[in-house]
This record gives C-alpha cells, sequence and structure tokens, in this order.
C-alpha cells in the first residue's frame, strides 16, 4: 500500500486542489473569528460551513481523482500487487490529504487568536472530529462513485447530487416533515431519520457538545433528551457505519472492476 | 506455461470471448491476430488480471492467475495505449514498480540502451512523445526479466530502429525460453517474429498454427491476403448461418484444428 499512497500523495500534492480547499476553509474561518462574538459562535458557524463544504469537495476531489488514477490504474495493477493495496491506496491518500487541509484550514485561526475557554477548545476539536469523519465517509462514497462509473462527467453529476440531497434537501423533508405533522408525536422517528444522514449525525455530533442542542431544533434536544450525556455515542455510530459500508462497496467494486 | 481454460467474457451485452481455450508453451512467440474488436485486447488483460472473465480461468504452471499477485512477478505486460502517473519521470516509474514488486530491475541499463532512452529517463512522462511513452512501456516491462511477456502491439508507434531492435529482443526471449505474447496488426511482425499465429474473431479461435500452415491452406501466399480470406471465410460462415451463434459456437469447440483446411466451416 505506501506505494501507491506515496503515489496518490504527490498526485493530490500536484493537483493544487487541496492547498485551494484548505485556503478557502482558513479564509472563511478567519472571517467567522473576525465576524463573531466569541469562540463558541465561531465554532457553529464554522459547523455550518463544515457541513456543506466537505461533502461537497470531497465528493467532487475524490471522483475526479479516481478517474485520473484510473488511467494508469492497468500500469500499476500489472505488478505483483493486490487490487486491495491499491484501492487502501487510494482511500486512505485522498482522505488523509483532505483531513490535513481541512485541519488546517478550521484548526490553524483557533492557534494563532487562542482556545479560549476549556468548553471552546473541546468543541473545536469535536468540530475538526466531525470534519474528519465526513472526509472520511465522503471520500468512501467518492470512490464508490468513481469506481463503478465508467465516465467522469455522469460520475461527477451524481456526487453533486448525493450532496446536495444529504446537505439541503435531506433536512428539507425533515422539516416539511416535521411541520406537516406537528400534531403528531415524532420525535423518535425525526431523530432515527436524521442520524440515518451522515451529515446531520456530524451536525449533532457537534452541537451537542456546544451544549446549545436546544437551539439545533428538533432532533437536537430531542436526542440531548433521550440519551443525555450519551448522546455522542449514538451520533458516532451511524458515521462508523457511513465510512465502513460505502468503502466495503467500494472495495468490492474496485475488486470485480475490469481495468 | 500459460494456459487459457473455456475464457468467456461479456461486456454488458457484447460477448467478447467465447469459452477460449489455448495454450501457450515457453520458448514459443504467439502473435494474436484479428479485426478491430476481435477480442484480442481483452485475452491479453485476461492473461495479467486486469479483466476478470465470468468464465474460465487463466493458469500460470496450473495456479490460476487471478488467485495469487504474486504470481504477476512472472509476467511483463505492455498496454495498447501506454498511460502513466503523468507526473513522474521514467525513472521514477521504475522505482514504483520496483517497489512494487519488491524487486530490483535486473535488465535496467542493458534494456534503456537498446531502446534508447537513456537520454528520456529523467524527462516526466508527460512531456514525452507517443513513440516514446511505447518505449517506455517496453522498457518497464522487460527491465523485471519475467519469463513471460504479454505485449499489446508493442512496436506500434515505434520508429523502425527501435522496432527492430524490440523486436531483436522478443527473438532473444524467445531463444532464452520464455513465453511470448503478444497482439499485432502488423503483418511484418507475423512474417519476422511468430512461430505461431492466433487468429481471433468474434472472440473465438479461427485459426491456430504457423503462418506456413496459413498460407497452404488459404491458397494465398502473402499473409495480409492470407489473413482477410480468414476474415472473408468468417463472413460467409456467418451469412450462411444467420443465427451467429450457431458457427461460432462451433468455431470454439473446433477453432481450426491444424490438420483441417480452411474451407472446414
Amino acid at each position: 500500500m505506501i506505494p501507491m499512497l506515496q503515489l496518490v500523495l504527490r498526485d493530490l500534492w500536484r493537483s493544487r486542489w487541496p492547498a485551494a480547499y484548505g485556503l478557502f476553509l482558513l479564509a472563511t474561518s478567519e472571517a467567522l473569528f473576525a465576524f463573531g462574538e466569541n469562540r463558541a459562535q465561531a465554532v457553529a458557524s464554522l459547523l455550518t460551513v463544515t457541513v456543506l463544504v466537505v461533502p461537497t469537495m470531497t465528493l467532487a476531489l475524490g471522483v475526479s481523482q479516481c478517474f485520473d488514477w484510473r488511467y494508469c490504474a492497468e500500469l500499476l495493477l500489472a505488478q505483483p500487487v493486490r487490487r486491495g493495496a491499491i484501492f487502501a491506496g487510494q482511500y486512505v491518500g485522498l482522505t488523509l490529504v483532505l483531513s490535513l487541509s481541512f485541519v488546517f484550514g478550521v484548526g490553524l485561526p483557533f492557534l494563532w487568536m487562542g482556545l479560549g475557554s476549556r468548553a471552546a477548545a473541546q468543541a473545536l476539536a469535536v468540530l475538526l472530529a466531525a470534519g474528519i469523519l465526513l472526509t472520511l465517509v465522503f471520500g468512501a462514497l467518492a470512490l464508490l462513485l468513481g469506481t463503478a462509473s465508467e465516465q467522469r462527467l455522469p460520475a461527477l453529476g451524481r456526487a453533486f447530487s448525493l450532496a446536495l440531497f444529504l446537505c439541503v434537501v435531506y433536512d428539507g423533508i425533515l422539516l416539511a416533515a416535521a411541520t406537516g405533522l406537528a400534531d403528531y408525536r415524532l420525535e423518535k422517528p425525526l431523530l432515527a431519520l436524521a442520524l440515518l444522514n451522515p451529515v446531520d449525525a456530524a451536525r449533532l455530533l457537534v452541537l451537542l457538545k456546544l451544549d446549545v442542542a436546544a437551539l439545533t431544533g428538533y432532533t437536537g434536544a430531542v436526542m440531548q433528551q433521550f440519551f443525555g450525556a450519551g448522546a455522542q455515542s449514538v451520533a458516532l455510530l451511524p458515521l462508523a457505519l457511513w465510512v465502513a459500508v460505502p468503502a466495503a462497496l467500494a472495495y468490492r467494486a474496485y475488486q470485480r472492476r475490469d481495468f | 506455461m500459460v494456459e487459457v481454460v473455456g475464457l468467456s467474457k461479456r461486456f454488458g451485452r457484447r460477448q467478447v470471448l467465447r469459452e477460449l481455450t489455448l495454450c501457450f508453451p515457453p520458448g514459443r512467440l504467439t502473435v494474436l491476430v484479428g479485426p478491430n474488436g476481435a477480442g484480442k485486447t481483452t485475452l491479453l488483460k485476461c492473461l495479467v488480471d486486469l479483466v476478470r472473465p465470468q468464465q474460465g480461468s487463466v493458469l500460470l504452471d496450473g495456479l490460476a492467475v487471478g488467485s495469487d499477485p504474486r504470481l504477476r512477478r512472472r509476467i511483463g505486460y505492455v498496454s495498447q495505449l501506454p498511460r502513466f502517473p503523468e507526473q513522474l519521470s521514467a525513472a521514477q516509474v521504475i522505482e514504483l514498480l520496483a517497489a512494487l514488486r519488491a524487486s530490483a530491475p535486473v535488465r535496467r541499463d542493458e534494456v534503456l540502451d537498446t531502446l534508447g532512452l537513456e537520454s528520456e529517463i529523467h524527462r516526466p512522462l508527460s512531456q514525452l512523445s507517443g513513440g516514446t511513452r511505447k518505449k517506455v512501456s517496453a522498457a518497464l516491462a522487460l527491465i523485471f526479466d519475467p519469463e513471460i511477456l504479454v505485449m499489446d502491439e508493442p512496436t506500434a508507434g515505434l520508429d523502425p530502429r527501435s522496432a527492430l531492435r524490440l523486436k531483436d529482443w522478443l527473438r532473444a526471449e524467445r531463444g532464452h525460453g520464455k513465453t511470448v505474447i503478444l497482439a499485432s496488426h502488423l503483418v511484418s511482425e507475423l512474417e519476422e517474429l511468430s512461430d505461431r499465429i492466433v487468429f481471433l474473431m468474434d472472440g473465438a479461435v479461427w485459426f491456430d498454427g504457423a503462418a506456413a500452415e496459413l498460407r497452404a491452406r488459404s491458397g494465398e501466399q502473402n499473409l495480409e491476403r492470407a489473413l482477410a480470406r480468414l476474415v472473408e471465410e468468417r463472413i460467409a460462415a456467418a451469412l450462411a448461418e444467420p443465427s451467429t451463434t450457431a458457427p461460432i459456437a462451433a468455431a470454439k469447440t473446433a477453432p481450426w484444428p491444424r490438420s483441417a483446411g480452411m474451407a472446414g466451416r
């Protein structure tokens, strides 16, 4: 896996997209610090940016890179190396580079402006963890889409559609359901539905740490009420599944693919 | 010994290989020929496990090639379209492959000298011409001194001097007991190199024998005309029997045995 990982890291480094991504997050974080009142508010604002930008960027770059790497797959797979090792090198390389860009862009302003209170530091740590988890989830989804597709543009189209659905449309459907069916007790089903979406699960993970769950609306408040201190662990479980299942499916597709 | 046993491959609804059974013994140079889309490249890719068949298997000394990636250490492969990590130089790709194979390129200098690549070795691959990229592709297959060479149109795009040198190299490899399997559209390559010609059409074998046998059966001294005759025979057979699966199924079970004439169908 190591030679492939080195190749992927070198390739991503030269593509400049991860650097642009990191710099965009850095500029956004700086701006939110400048206009925010305190660290906690900055974390809450950065969360909104994170759950929109990380899935979209990871899917777009991941699918695109997947097609770039496919061009030299013939050369690599003709060598005495397991396909799994090539796949693992791609997945680890992609998610490692994008995670580092994310940590650089979001974490650096906190370092030079000070972490503030212990609670704000913990909230930042959870935000960074949520961003990395989202990178792992959408990196796996990107490789799945890229491996299962024959052409780049349709694959990118599917990637953007997926990002749009999970980041925007899904919440809209939940909100419409909660509003339309306000007379019924739907806390549990809505909570379960929210946790099915990795973006919502990541959002809840951070907001519960910020101790402003009630402000997150329906699902956050219900979750805090149901699970109390263990609520974060409950949010972690679907995220872990969202990493494992698409990664396993992408691995399977890569094993079966013709090159 | 490389054996292809009952190999079938379909891409979507298109059947590309039809229960192919072939044997490639050591010390022989086999050239796969056939019209575009006959299944040559798919067959070569199956030999290195780049394409995975729906049925059948490729055996290397009795072991399925797909079962153990370490078996590919014994194979050198040249693809039809040489594609590389573009940002790297040929020297860096050699290092990468050496790391992947966990072995040193034992014939590096000899191969680079033969193919005239020394001056190009440190340039980024993205800056190399098509012919030079093809030479790099051939070099990458040869430098690890594999006992089986699988090459898809290895001399296409090469200048005459490099093509000649590569052909000389392949002849020498055959002389050393190596198995050489290559696909080609060049009649000159058939004339100069082949011990054996395998003519594929519609994913089935339509001729398997030496160039002399092909000439004798077709009654054509010109090899290009002899091959064209094969194509015409195949088309005539398909027209005579519109259910195309019937002649193909027959062909796969009795693929132009050496003792049979061309009018066997």
